[in-house]
């Protein structure tokens, strides 16, 4: 290959002194300049294990593999359950948070004030002060709803009796599981657990989950996939944007509910619901998406991200060729626009299962198809297209499913590789609501976040590691 | 009816955009017929049978050709619009994803944004260099390593990896390279030839090379090894790697091999190795043996001098002479009784070593921060005894400073203070052109000679200045110009520094010489 070097004309990557550019520019020299700085933000061991894994090709064999495992996912929504009885190793007193790991005393406002909420709604104590007491006495069990194949906004509580959605992906059998978005304003899932909170939740598990478990039974399953893409070319991202999502949703479902036995009134409330609440598709996109990535998830050797997620603290990632194991940074705050009479002061640390959609190549990674959502940054449909485009640079491949009409239907950057963040310091870009710090507030606000580099930093040492064991 | 085309090298945008640019020309005022298009073999087959061509035109599948017909004056203004409108970004275009997209943050990044990467040239601190080189060669990219400071282990294990994958490492510590006549960091424009080499020092290739270009012979390739290649531990691979290249290379049909004496196995496996290269291998390992190196096949040389017109010699079909070391004494009036010494003031270390062998032979010991003789070794690096010479780009020096080649403070500021020494009488000087040097020597150092001369004249001596330029007359600076006001303010110049240092030796051993004006 020096032959072949002589043979060809010579081009040169410039790392270090651009003034060397220069000089090959002046002497007719075609080069160009790497805007280097040292990766792994300085950290010589880190990048010396990345260095050995560039375009290592056991790396390349499995990221491919998981890759296609991703890419070929189907995600079906096929049922609707409850959480006790459907999801894998649920116990009676558990209740699932969102994000990495974390001990009830860790936990942020929000993230308590959700625990406090759902314990209300399972009975187990009558009131606020009673259920506090209990969630710290160690008697109740807290779990990552990764940890059982789910995935929830925000503080992603799911307790044993409440409604989730089933998916399937048809393609290799895997399921994932999320709970109901109950709305914006006070909900759940933003720490809120007045008796109104309580009451929505009641009704959702006792009217909105069965009038939906008959409807999708009596459309054998839902294609979740094509709905996604149909909605990026309608404007919404299916992260922070769900308002053409929920609608084809609804549309979808509206024929088999009116064939269902639900009272009229009953239907009346559920569509109202629905119809309300342009967030109601984010947790079918998220347990769509969990799906996906978890069919790639496993393949020893691969670089692929297989989830992101936060608990208001940390901020955590998995890794496909490094199993369960969570690699975590505090979580970073959210750069965005609040409601009137909100601040960033007022905000919780990014919060929430929800960049599962980002993991998958939607949410910031689509933001191209959304321009709308950028507005939260103030930023223009430009910004939105440079922002998909930068993730091309972190990613594996281009998902043929998720086109983007602004990309000249260009498919949308997916399966995040920890050694291309770690290589570029571009961080993965995440769009997500801001919740209050306090429990029980709510929603404040809404922006774009980066996953934090140490995360990758750590998992790419814990790749390497494995790799060179293995050898 | 008119014709016109333009074609735009290397570039490339998909049919659909070009199909689009073809109907807008099309409409613009005058023009009858035109096209876009990339310029493979069918494409310009059906553009001649269009009639848009009269012939097949100087193009390949990755050069954009724009045709046009139409009324004459109305063409120009139509290419000019079809240029302009296929460098306008358009949210649609793939190209554009790169144009507008952000620099390139990584090599495997920049190897999307620069179609056809070969060779990457690594300048980082010396802590992060061998992980970056590691990943060039890993995507498959030779590497110029720049940056010293890299551990031994990590030379052995990145030349390692490289051999594996027929892929070269210069360096580390690796200051110049000319490939595909292109220089690499501190580098000389050559002409280019026949004649490859390569070398384990830098200057010592910045030497061969110009020297070859004054000669009228030219380079094929100039490969660098960094200092440390020949090692014992190192084995000698780049040289290895880079001679085998340059043996297979049809361009080349010399080679000359530069490097301080390598350790003896490592000397004979690359003696070896250029016996069996099939060409004329020109060797100078600095202060070695010639007899030792003598192989069939190979032609030993003293200096880089003689390894120069050895190789252009053989380049010219000629059987190298032995040179006789010819000598131009400066003409020179009287020195004072106690002007002894010669006190060289370098900034190329090979330049330094070898003017430190060269006059070892003629004058006895040499004083130096960078001894041939470890008894040599200056105490005080910043003092010179009797016959001194230094090698200003040493580390003690460039600490936290730029390298002599670049700032000329240094050994200003050391000329001034050896022109005050009654005992010095001549004072031999290297100024080094090309890339990476500084773009003017003559204008930093020209007042300063000028000032030591007056300085020891005023104290009743005449003081001889000698010296060499090293570079060619198509680098940025010029080799006739610099030499010119260099023999203006009266330095003896030499075409080499074997030459130059012979010049100085001269002086001192013939004190009592009577000439001219120097």
């Amino acid at each position: 290959m020096i032959q072949a070097l002589f043979q060809e004309k010579l081009h040169v990557l410039n790392v270090g002194l651009s003034s060397f550019a220069d000089s090959i520019t002046r002497a007719g020299g075609s080069v160009l300049q790497i805007e280097w700085a040292p990766p792994a933000q300085g950290q010589q061991e880190v990048g010396r294990a990345l260095a050995r894994l560039v375009n290592l090709l056991s790396v390349e064999t499995a990221n491919q593999t998981a890759f296609d495992a991703y890419q070929s996912a189907q995600p079906v929504l096929n049922g609707v359950g409850t959480a006790s009885q459907v999801l894998p190793n649920i116990a009676e007193r558990m209740i699932l948070h969102s994000g990495p790991p974390i001990a009830w005393k860790d936990m942020c406002g929000p993230m308590k004030g959700a625990i406090v909420g759902a314990i209300l709604y399972e009975g187990w104590a009558e009131n606020l002060a009673r259920a506090e007491a209990m969630a710290s006495s160690g008697d109740i069990v807290f779990e990552p709803c990764h940890h059982h194949n789910a995935v929830g906004p925000m503080a992603g509580i799911i307790s044993p009796s409440m409604p989730v959605w089933m998916v399937t992906n048809t393609t290799n059998g895997n399921q994932a599981f999320s709970n109901f978005n109950e709305g914006l304003g006070k909900a759940l899932r933003f720490g809120a657990n007045g008796p109104d909170v309580i009451t929505r939740l009641k009704w959702m598990g006792q009217v909105l989950a069965p009038a939906l478990r008959a409807s999708v039974e009596l459309l054998g399953g839902i294609d979740l996939k094509p709905m996604m893409a149909q909605a990026l070319h309608m404007g919404d991202e299916v992260h922070n944007r769900n308002a053409a999502a929920s609608s084809l949703f609804l549309k979808r479902l509206i024929s088999a509910l009116l064939k269902t036995r639900t009272s009229a009134a009953d239907i009346a409330g559920v569509v109202e619901f629905i119809a309300g609440n342009d967030h109601f598709f984010l947790n079918l996109s998220m347990a769509a998406c969990k799906a996906m990535t978890d069919a790639a998830h496993g393949v020893l050797g691969s670089s692929i991200v297989t989830a992101m997620a936060r608990n208001g603290v940390e901020f955590g990632i998995r890794v496909s060729g490094t199993g369960s194991r969570w690699f975590t940074a505090p979580a970073p705050v959210v750069d965005g626009l609040f409601f009137p009479g909100y601040s960033a002061a007022d905000a919780a640390p990014d919060l929430g299962d929800s960049a599962i959609t980002e993991t998958a190549g939607v949410g910031g990674f689509a933001m191209a198809a959304s321009p709308a959502i950028v507005k939260f940054v103030g930023g223009t449909p430009q910004d939105a297209i440079d922002n998909t485009m930068a993730m091309t640079h972190i990613t594996v491949g281009r998902n043929n499913a998720f086109t983007l009409p602004a990309l000249n239907f260009a498919g949308s950057p997916a399966g995040i590789d920890i050694r291309k963040v770690v290589d570029t310091s571009i961080q993965p870009i995440i769009n997500t609501g801001i919740a209050h710090r306090e429990a029980g507030i709510g929603q404040i606000g809404a922006g774009i976040t980066r996953a934090p580099l140490a995360c990758f930093t750590q998992a790419v040492s814990a790749l390497a590691h494995s790799i060179g064991s293995s050898q | 009816m008119a014709r016109a085309t333009k074609i735009i090298r290397n570039f490339y945008r998909d049919s659909v955009s070009l199909m689009q640019l073809s109907s807008t020309i099309t409409k613009l005022p005058g023009v009858e017929q035109a096209s876009a298009i990339m310029a493979s073999p069918n494409n310009v087959t059906l553009l001649v049978e269009a009639g848009l061509l009269t012939e097949p035109v100087e193009a390949g599948a990755n050069d954009l050709l724009i045709a046009l017909q139409g009324n004459a004056e109305a063409l120009e203004s139509a290419l000019t619009a079809a240029e302009s409108a296929l460098k306008q970004p358009s949210p649609s275009s793939t190209g554009n994803e790169q144009s507008r997209g952000m620099s390139p943050r990584s090599i495997e990044m920049g190897l999307g944004n620069l179609v056809g990467a070969n060779l990457v040239l690594i300048s980082t601190p010396g802590e992060y260099a061998a992980a970056e080189a590691f990943k060039a060669l890993g995507l498959g990219l030779n590497v110029m390593l720049f940056s010293d400071n890299v551990e031994l282990k990590d030379e052995i294990a990145l030349k390692r990896f490289a051999q594996e994958r027929d892929l070269i490492v210069m360096g580390p510590d690796c200051g110049t390279a000319i490939i595909n006549g292109i220089p690499l960091a501190f580098a000389n424009m050559v002409r280019r030839g026949v004649i490859g080499v390569v070398a384990a020092s830098g200057t010592g290739l910045q030497q061969v090379t110009c020297l070859v270009d004054r000669w009228g012979s030219g380079i094929s390739q100039a490969i660098g090894t960094g200092g440390h290649d020949l090692h014992r531990d190192v084995g000698g691979l780049s040289m290895l790697q880079g001679l085998k290249a340059l043996a297979a290379d049809p361009s080349t049909s010399v080679i000359v091999l530069i490097s301080k004496p390598p350790s003896p196995e490592v000397a004979s496996k690359v003696l070896e190795a250029a016996s069996g290269a099939g060409k004329p291998v020109v060797v100078n390992f600095l202060g070695a043996d010639p007899d030792r190196v003598r192989r069939e096949n190979i032609y030993p040389a003293a200096t880089l001098e003689d390894a120069a017109a050895a190789a252009v010699a053989l380049a010219n079909g000629r059987i190298p002479e032995a040179r006789r070391a010819s000598v131009t004494s400066p003409s020179i009036t009287p020195l004072a009784p106690q002007q002894r010494y010669i006190r060289g003031l370098y900034s190329g270390g090979t330049f330094c070593y070898e003017a430190s062998l060269l006059l070892k032979k003629e004058l006895g010991q040499i004083n130096s921060n960078t001894p041939v003789e470890p008894e040599d070794r200056l105490s005080d690096v910043w003092t010179s005894r009797k016959h001194t010479v230094i090698d200003l780009g040493d580390d003690l020096f460039t600490r936290g400073r730029p390298h002599p080649m670049i700032d000329h403070r240094l050994r200003n500021e050391r000329l001034i203070k050896e022109a005050s020494d009654p005992e010095v009488a001549v004072i031999l000087l290297d100024v080094v052109l090309g890339y990476g040097s500084h773009p003017d020597p003559a204008a930093e150092m020209v007042p300063v000679i000028q000032k030591a001369r007056d300085l020891a004249s005023k104290a009743g001596r005449h003081l001889a200045i000698v010296g060499f330029v090293c570079g060619t007359a198509a680098d940025p600076q010029n080799l006739s110009k610099q030499e010119t006001a260099f023999r203006e303010v009266g330095v003896a110049l030499a075409e080499s520094n074997a030459q130059a240092v012979r010049m100085a030796a001269s002086v001192v051993q013939k004190p009592d010489v009577v000439g001219g004006r120097l």
